[in-house]
């Protein structure tokens, strides 16, 4: 049994197809094992979270007793681009283990509306928003070595406090980029081998192989995200990653939590006015 | 690509004697289990080495799942009862005359004497593209063959493509859909009762199927209600040989008339789409109408709403309209159909 399925072309070529839908599972059982190792390692191992160095007093007097994170543009679209994503997966994979209806229609239009979100976050995020701060830096990767060190067991200075996101949050951006981009771009293509409003159909757009290859990209970016997106809503709900989730839905951390986990020299939070605080969120 | 080979291709032979044994074979052997009815598209699968299961259950040999009994008002078919035990069957040709029609307008006297009931509403399509061994979207690909500019498509589907434009080629189908017949399945689980026009599906629901049968499930009878026995039947068949052949296009009406007015009425037709489609709008359109040429030709054109042509089949669309006309206006011609 391998990852992808094969087919001979009119022309004789094997070319690919998609990728084995075992691997819906396989990525499935990947996200809940993390899940479940992550949740003990918590619960029996992990150590308490310590960061180097404190904020002044008297900068840390002038913060905002809410911190702007999100603006309501950025939590619209993580709520839109999150509904789309949902709409997708479940018109993608229900129809694989068994509970049968007339899903392309479905997925399409999402697809559409994941494709105007991302388009729209890009722009946003490239032009409104500090587009490095989602980014791992240098910083990012010292700390990211030193937290492994520490919680081998080995020797290494006390990690500094993130910027804006945390290495975690940065990496899980980097991942989702892929695989969400590599959905979106191979989805928009292959609207023209289904009938639609929108697209004229045009099956000879590509040869078989690239579209086998296309295919079997949008299919392993699909079954990734499975994992990806048990791994994010995992986090989501656990109890002390709670307040990021709910400054993604009232768009503002408590300050304590900004003092304790964010370096201000990394993710300053300036003025007084909420709009001047909003540009730099 | 396929090789007609003389010989049939290794599989295990199962051939039980009781709908039971039937169950429980294809519950053990699952999606590599393969029901045998009447053998007449089953062989062609076989042979050619398209379809490779490795286990294959013949049913000829269970007697309960043969014969017409009648119950409460209506009739139950049993689903491995031949084509030509349904088209002789007096109670089915004095009340239920349309699917005796439908019946006999499918294949040849030698086919209908080996072909099911049973089989003929659970065929698989008929594209050339799919059955000559290309791994299409119905083969689980990522093309449609016959959806492409050069393709050769003329027997294709002019409604409801998503995909896959084959088309459902039974004759029984759409008459068994305008009785409001309700197809009884059986696996491990129990029992299941479907509606005719439920009973098939399209490709935007599962590619790779034509009806609600999955691996394991059995189809062990066919009932008909006293709904519209002794209605006033119609049933058309194009072809393009009238010596045998699956339909370009078929059209099944059940009517009941109050004078000219018509009271009720049920219509379905068949080699348009990848299922036999019931006209529920073109129903509603006509009840309560007079029946004269007015409300025929309204009828047909309701009925094509929608009909999207490919490169060779454009022809279809005035005649699903043209069959959909006549089944409700009549045709002296078609008066042995009545």
């Amino acid at each position: 049994m391998g990852i992808i399925d094969w087919a001979t072309s009119p022309w004789g070529e094997d070319v690919p197809v998609h990728i084995s839908f075992f691997l819906l599972w396989v990525s499935a059982i990947a996200g809940l094992l993390f899940l479940i190792i992550h949740a003990i390692w918590v619960r029996y191992f992990a150590k308490a979270e310590a960061f180097a160095g404190a904020t002044p007093p008297a900068l840390a007097s002038s913060i905002p007793a809410k911190v702007p994170r999100h603006s309501l543009a950025a939590r619209l679209f993580h709520w839109i681009m999150a509904a789309a994503m949902f709409a997708l997966l479940i018109t993608a994979f229900l129809p694989k283990v068994g509970v049968q209806f007339p899903w392309v229609t479905y997925h399409w239009i999402a697809g559409l509306v994941l494709t105007a979100s991302i388009l729209f976050h890009i722009v946003h995020a490239s032009f409104w928003l500090d587009f490095k701060s989602i980014w791992p830096d240098k910083i990012d990767l010292q700390d990211g070595v030193r937290r492994l060190q520490r919680a081998t067991g080995k020797n290494a200075p006390v990690p500094r406090r993130s910027g804006k996101y945390p290495l975690e949050n940065k990496m899980y951006h980097a991942v989702i980029v892929l695989a969400g981009l590599s959905v979106m771009i191979t989805g928009v293509f292959m609207m023209s081998r289904v009938r639609t409003p929108i697209f004229l159909r045009n099956p000879y757009l590509f040869g078989d192989m690239t579209w086998g290859m296309m295919y079997v990209l949008h299919g392993l970016a699909g079954v990734g995200l499975i994992a990806l997106i048990m791994v994010h809503v995992y986090f989501a709900v656990r109890p002390e990653k709670l307040v990021i989730t709910k400054s993604m839905v009232f768009g503002t951390l408590d300050r304590d939590h900004y003092l304790h986990h964010h370096d201000p020299q990394r993710w300053p939070v300036t003025g007084s006015s909420p709009e001047e605080r909003q540009m730099t969120a | 690509m396929a090789i007609i080979r003389d010989i049939m291709p290794a599989f295990e032979l199962f051939q039980p004697a009781t709908t039971e044994d039937a169950q429980a074979l294809l519950a053990r052997y699952g999606k590599d289990a393969w029901v045998l009815a009447g053998g007449l598209d089953s062989f062609d699968w076989l042979k050619d080495r398209i379809k490779r299961p490795g286990v294959v259950v013949d049913l000829s040999q269970i007697q309960e799942l043969r014969g017409v009994r009648e119950v409460n008002g209506g009739l139950e078919i049993g689903a491995m009862t031949t084509l030509t035990d349904v088209v002789r069957h007096p109670v089915v040709k004095q009340r239920f005359s349309i699917l005796s029609t439908g019946a006999e307008a499918a294949a040849s006297p030698q086919i209908r004497n080996q072909g099911t009931l049973g089989g003929n509403v659970s065929q698989d399509a008929r594209c050339w593209y799919y059955r000559g061994g290309w791994k299409c979207y119905r083969a689980g690909g990522n093309i449609c063959f016959a959806d492409t500019p050069t393709a050769i498509n003329r027997e294709h589907a002019i409604l409801g493509a998503d995909r896959c434009v084959a088309v459902n080629p039974s004759d029984t189908a759409p008459a068994l859909i305008v009785l409001d017949a309700q197809m009884v399945i059986r696996n491990s689980k129990g029992e299941r009762v479907v509606n005719a026009e439920d009973y098939f599906i399209g490709p935007g629901t599962d590619i790779m199927r034509m009806t609600v049968l999955r691996p394991g499930d059995l189809l062990t009878a066919i009932r008909i209600p006293s709904t519209w026995a002794g209605a006033h039947f119609y049933f058309e068949k194009i072809r393009d040989r009238q010596v045998w052949d699956f339909p370009l296009v078929n059209v099944a009406s059940a009517a009941v008339f109050s004078g000219d007015r018509i009271e009720r009425i049920r219509l379905a037709v068949n080699g348009v789409a990848a299922h036999p489609m019931r006209l529920k709008k073109v129903e509603d359109a006509v009840t309560g109408k007079t029946r004269d040429e007015a409300t025929a030709e309204m009828a047909g054109k309701l009925a094509i709403e929608g009909a999207e042509p490919l490169r060779y089949n454009g022809y279809k669309i005035p005649l699903m309209r043209n069959l959909v006309k006549r089944s409700i206006r009549g045709v002296q011609e078609a008066a042995w159909a009545s």
